[in-house]
C-alpha cells in the first residue's frame, strides 16, 4: 500500500504569504513530509500522502491556526482522482 | 555584555545596590558555582495572608505577589509558537514590534538559544528569578521544545523558577512530565465552565487529530482544565488561573469559574481585561466585542476576592518580555546581541544581590507598618479613595509624570493601602514635551482617582489635574508608597472631617487597550 502512494505525486501545499510559521503542522503531520526551510514551512509533495491510511482529515489542515493555508496543491494529479484509496 | 542599568533600583537603598552591582560587573569571570538556590532571605509578612508555604514559593516572584514585582523581574522566552486552540481574542498571524497581544512575539527562539538568553539575562538582571514559557502559542502543544528549554536552563541555572502557561487542552497528559522539571507554578487559561459560554469563545479545538468546533470543543477544553488543574494540585504544583473578561459574554459567569477554581485548589486568580482593538485582527476585534471599564472590572475583581487572593497586578506580558513588570527590556536581548554575549553565570553575586533587595524590602514593610498604627485611632470611616502612582519599581514613589508609562492604583481606607490595578498611558512628555492629546488620556486613565503621586511634574500638567479634580501630589517624591498613600487618605480625612473638603465618589475610568501576554 505504502508503495503505491509513494509512486503518485500528492498535493497538499502551503500558501507561503499566509502561513504564520507557528510550526504546528510540522509535529503533526504522519509522514514528516513538513519542514521549514529559511523561516518557512513547506511540503514535501513527494512524501503527503493527504493523510489517507493515517486520519480522516489532512492534519495540516486541521491544526493550521489561519483557515486556507494548507490547501491542495491543484497542479499536482490527486491521489484520490490518480485512482487511489477512498 | 550589553548595559547593566540599575534603573529600577536606584532611589533608596542606592549606594549598597549599587555596590553590590559593582561587584557583580567585577565578578565576571569568576566560576559558577553550584547550590541549590533557595535563597535564606528574610521572613516578611506573608502577603495577604498566604499560608506560609506558598508564601516562601512565591515570594520573589513578580508575576504571583503583587509585593514582590516591585523587586524582583520576570522573563519570558518565546520558544512554544503552536498552538491547539483557537480563542476569538487571539490573532496569530499578526505580529509587530510595535504590538503587544496574547499571542504575539517578535522572536521565536530553539531551546538553545532560550537558554542562553536566559543566562545572558540573569547575569544582566540580578533580580531576574522567574523563566516562564507562555507561548506565543501553547506550551504544552509544543513539549518537546518547553521541556527541553526547562532542562538546559535546570543544568546551567539553578535559582531560576521554572513556571508555564497553558491553555490547559494537554494539560493531564504532561502533568507527570511537569513535575519531573521542578515546574513549581503552572497557569492555566480558564474563561469558563460552561461550555455554552465557551462556544462564544474558543471557535475549535485540535484534539486527537480532529478539529472539533463549538460547544463540543469547549465541553472537552473544560473537562482538560479542570481535571489538570486539580492534578497538579494534588501533587503540590502551584496553580494560578487567568481568565481574561469579556464582557456579555463571561463577565458574569467568571464568579462561577472563580469558585470552581478556588474548589479545585488555584491559589490565585488573576482575571484580565479583554484586548480587542479591531487593528489586532482578532475576531473580537472585528466584531466590535469592547474590553471592560476600570470599574468593571475592579468591581468583578472585588466580587471574587473572599477566601482566594486576586491578581491585580498582571500587565499581559507578551511572550518574550523582558524584566520588572510594567517595564519591557526585551529589545536588549535580541537573538543576535546573545548569541555574541560572552555569558558567566555567578550565582553568588545573584544571591548577594537578591538579599540586598530582600533587606530593602523589609523597610518598605516595616514603614508600611509604622504608618499604618497610626491610622489605628481612626473610626471606622466608610470612606475610600483611588489614588495613582508613578513608579518605576522598588516601592517607591521614583517616576516623573511625565516619564510614566503606566499608573499604580491603590485603593486607600482605614484598613490601609491596598493596590489594585496599574493602568497603562502613552508617554506624556516625549523629549521634553507635553503633548495634550495625551494629557487628555491620562486624566481618562486614572479620572477615577483621587489624587496622583509623583516624583515630579511640570507646571502645566499639574494645573490640568487640578481641573480634572484630580490632586497631583509631589511632597512624597522618592518615598515608600503605602507609607506615603496612608499619610495623605490621614490628611484627606482629616480636611473631611474639619469641612475643609467634601468626600466625593469619583466615576469610572477608561482601560487602555493593547497592553502586553501569554496563552
Ligand atoms: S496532508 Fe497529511 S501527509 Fe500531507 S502534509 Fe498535511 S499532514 Fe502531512
Ligand atoms: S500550521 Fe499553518 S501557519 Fe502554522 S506553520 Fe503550518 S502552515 Fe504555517
Ligand atoms: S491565546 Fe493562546 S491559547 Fe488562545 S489561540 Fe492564542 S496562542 Fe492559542
Amino acid at each position: 500500500m505504502t508503495a503505491r502512494w509513494r509512486s503518485k505525486q500528492m498535493t497538499y501545499k502551503i500558501v507561503a504569504s499566509q502561513c504564520t510559521s507557528c510550526s504546528a503542522c510540522e509535529a503533526e503531520c504522519p509522514n514528516v513530509a513538513i519542514s521549514e526551510k529559511n523561516g518557512t514551512f513547506v511540503i514535501n509533495p513527494k512524501k503527503c500522502t493527504e493523510c489517507i491510511g493515517y486520519f480522516d482529515v489532512p492534519q495540516c489542515v486541521a491544526v493550521c491556526p489561519v483557515d486556507d493555508t494548507c490547501v491542495i496543491d491543484t497542479s499536482l494529479p490527486r491521489y484520490q482522482a490518480a485512482g487511489g484509496a477512498a | 555584555m550589553e548595559s547593566l542599568s540599575t534603573e529600577t533600583v536606584e532611589v533608596g537603598g542606592a549606594e549598597s545596590i549599587d555596590d553590590v552591582m559593582q561587584k557583580i560587573a567585577e565578578h565576571k569571570g569568576c566560576g559558577t558555582s553550584g547550590g541549590s538556590g533557595k535563597a535564606s532571605c528574610g521572613t516578611a509578612a506573608g502577603e495577604n495572608d498566604l499560608p506560609q508555604e506558598i508564601w516562601d514559593k512565591v515570594k520573589n516572584h513578580p508575576c504571583y505577589s503583587e509585593e514582590a514585582h516591585h523587586h524582583y523581574a520576570r522573563m519570558h522566552v518565546a520558544v512554544a509558537p503552536a498552538c491547539n486552540i483557537q480563542c476569538n481574542y487571539c490573532n496569530r498571524k499578526y505580529d509587530c514590534a510595535n504590538e503587544s497581544r496574547p499571542g504575539v512575539v517578535s522572536e521565536k527562539l530553539t531551546p538553545e538559544q532560550a537558554s542562553k538568553k536566559v543566562l545572558a539575562v540573569a547575569s544582566t538582571i540580578p533580580q531576574m528569578t522567574v523563566l516562564g514559557i507562555a507561548g506565543p502559542g501553547d506550551p504544552l502543544a509544543n513539549p518537546e521544545k518547553t521541556f527541553k528549554t526547562f532542562e538546559l536552563i535546570a543544568a546551567t541555572a539553578p535559582d531560576i523558577k521554572l513556571c508555564l502557561s497553558t491553555n490547559g487542552l494537554a494539560l493531564p497528559e504532561h502533568v507527570d512530565t511537569i513535575a519531573k522539571y521542578n515546574v513549581d507554578h503552572v497557569t492555566i487559561t480558564i474563561n469558563m465552565v460552561d461550555p455554552d459560554v465557551g462556544a462564544q469563545i474558543y471557535p475549535w479545538i485540535y484534539w486527537q487529530h480532529k478539529r472539533i468546533y463549538g460547544r463540543e470543543a469547549a465541553e472537552i477544553l473544560t473537562q482538560h482544565q479542570m481535571r489538570g488543574l486539580e492534578m497538579l494540585t494534588e501533587r503540590g504544583i502551584l496553580c494560578k488561573v487567568n481568565s481574561v473578561m469579556i464582557p456579555g459574554i463571561n463577565d458574569k459567569h467568571l464568579v462561577e469559574v472563580n469558585k470552581a477554581v478556588k474548589s479545585r485548589g488555584a491559589f490565585l486568580h488573576n482575571i484580565m481585561p479583554l484586548i480587542s482593538s479591531p487593528e489586532h485582527g482578532t475576531v473580537f476585534g472585528l466584531n466590535g466585542q469592547r474590553g471592560p471599564t476600570a470599574q468593571e472590572l475592579k468591581a468583578l475583581q472585588d466580587s471574587c476576592e473572599g477566601e482566594m487572593n486576586m491578581m491585580r497586578h498582571c500587565r499581559q506580558c507578551r511572550a518574550d518580555a523582558v524584566g520588572l513588570l510594567g517595564e519591557d527590556r526585551s529589545a536588549e536581548f535580541t537573538t543576535d546581541k546573545i548569541m555574541a554575549m560572552e555569558v558567566t553565570y555567578d550565582l553568588e553575586s545573584r544571591k548577594a544581590y537578591q538579599t540586598k533587595v530582600e533587606e530593602e524590602r523589609l523597610k518598605v514593610a516595616a514603614a508600611k507598618n509604622a504608618e499604618l498604627a497610626t491610622l489605628a485611632g481612626e473610626d471606622n470611616v466608610d470612606i475610600k479613595i483611588l489614588i495613582a502612582v508613578a513608579t518605576k519599581g522598588s516601592g517607591r514613589v521614583n517616576e516623573h509624570f511625565g516619564h510614566a508609562k503606566e499608573f499604580q492604583i491603590y485603593e486607600l481606607s482605614t484598613n490601609g493601602a491596598k493596590f489594585v490595578g496599574h493602568r497603562r498611558v502613552d508617554l506624556y512628555c516625549q523629549g521634553g514635551y507635553g503633548e495634550e492629546d495625551s494629557l487628555d488620556t491620562i486624566i481618562r486613565a486614572i479620572n477615577d482617582c483621587t489624587a496622583v503621586f509623583v516624583a515630579k511634574i511640570g507646571g502645566c500638567p499639574k494645573n490640568d489635574l487640578v481641573k480634572a479634580g484630580i490632586d497631583p501630589v509631589d511632597e512624597f517624591a522618592f518615598e515608600f508608597i503605602e507609607q506615603s498613600a496612608i499619610t495623605y487618605f490621614k490628611r484627606y480625612l482629616d480636611k473631611v472631617k474639619s469641612g475643609e473638603i467634601e468626600h466625593k465618589e469619583r466615576g469610572d475610568a477608561t482601560l487602555r487597550q493593547g497592553a502586553f501576554i501569554t496563552a
